[in-house]
């Protein structure tokens, strides 16, 4: 067993975006290293052109969304980005893309904001969520 | 509290989870080994969270004194 925590992030929306860039802070601050792989929707939240404009919400709670993201603005939440960049700088927090999804859509490594650091595979995130002691899917 | 000397204070009131904790993780890595931080954290959350990454990272923790509408948490640095 690793002091480690697995997540793969499924999805693209904001308020699971900042879910994730949490529990990884949590996640090194108690001493584990944070592998986060990216595919799907998750992926596509990274790439430079919407990075930092990406405004979509949870479809299930569509009400909350204009709500939500003008108090996260008015009460100054940092970016979901800059808390997993902070993450980065306390502890070992890894960035994966998936490369099916990079296949399927055309995408590169380029195209994605640089804390993406490599493309893997699912058997690369399974041999590490293997011995992971935490694991999600978000 | 006064009886304790501090040597960084971080205001991180009006920060939401896991921000006190971060910037109470930076102030730590910031000061020399022996040296005192005091957070200010609004965050409910911090009334277990900084105590629990305290004792986990093991550091010394030299206690919380409440505040109106905050808590302040003081740590020594040990290693």
């Amino acid at each position: 067993m690793k002091d480690r925590m697995s997540i793969i992030l499924f999805s693209g929306t904001v308020d699971r975006l900042f879910a994730v860039a949490t529990l990884a802070t949590g996640g090194v601050a108690m001493g584990l290293d944070v592998d986060i792989f990216l595919t799907f929707w998750g992926l596509n939240a990274f790439r430079k052109d919407q990075v930092r404009t990406n405004q979509r919400f949870s479809a299930d709670f569509a009400e909350f969304a204009e709500p939500a993201l003008q108090a996260m603005q008015a009460k100054s939440v940092p970016h979901w980005l800059d808390t997993l960049r902070a993450a980065q700088e306390i502890g070992h927090v890894r960035v994966l893309a998936c490369s099916m999804t990079m296949q399927l859509f055309g995408w590169t490594l380029e195209e994605l904001d640089p804390i993406v650091s490599e493309v893997a595979g699912v058997a690369t995130f399974v041999e590490e969520a293997r011995d992971s002691r935490i694991t999600l899917f978000i | 509290m006064e009886a304790i000397k501090v040597d960084k204070e971080i205001d991180a009131r009006g920060s939401f989870c896991p921000g006190p904790l971060l910037e109470l993780i930076r102030g730590i890595k910031s000061v020399e080994v022996g040296q005192t931080v005091a957070v200010l954290s609004s965050d409910p959350g911090s009334d277990r969270d900084i105590p629990a990454w305290i004792q986990k990272a093991n550091h010394e923790f030299l206690g919380r004194f409440p505040g109106d509408g905050y808590t302040r948490f003081v740590v020594r640095k040990t290693h």
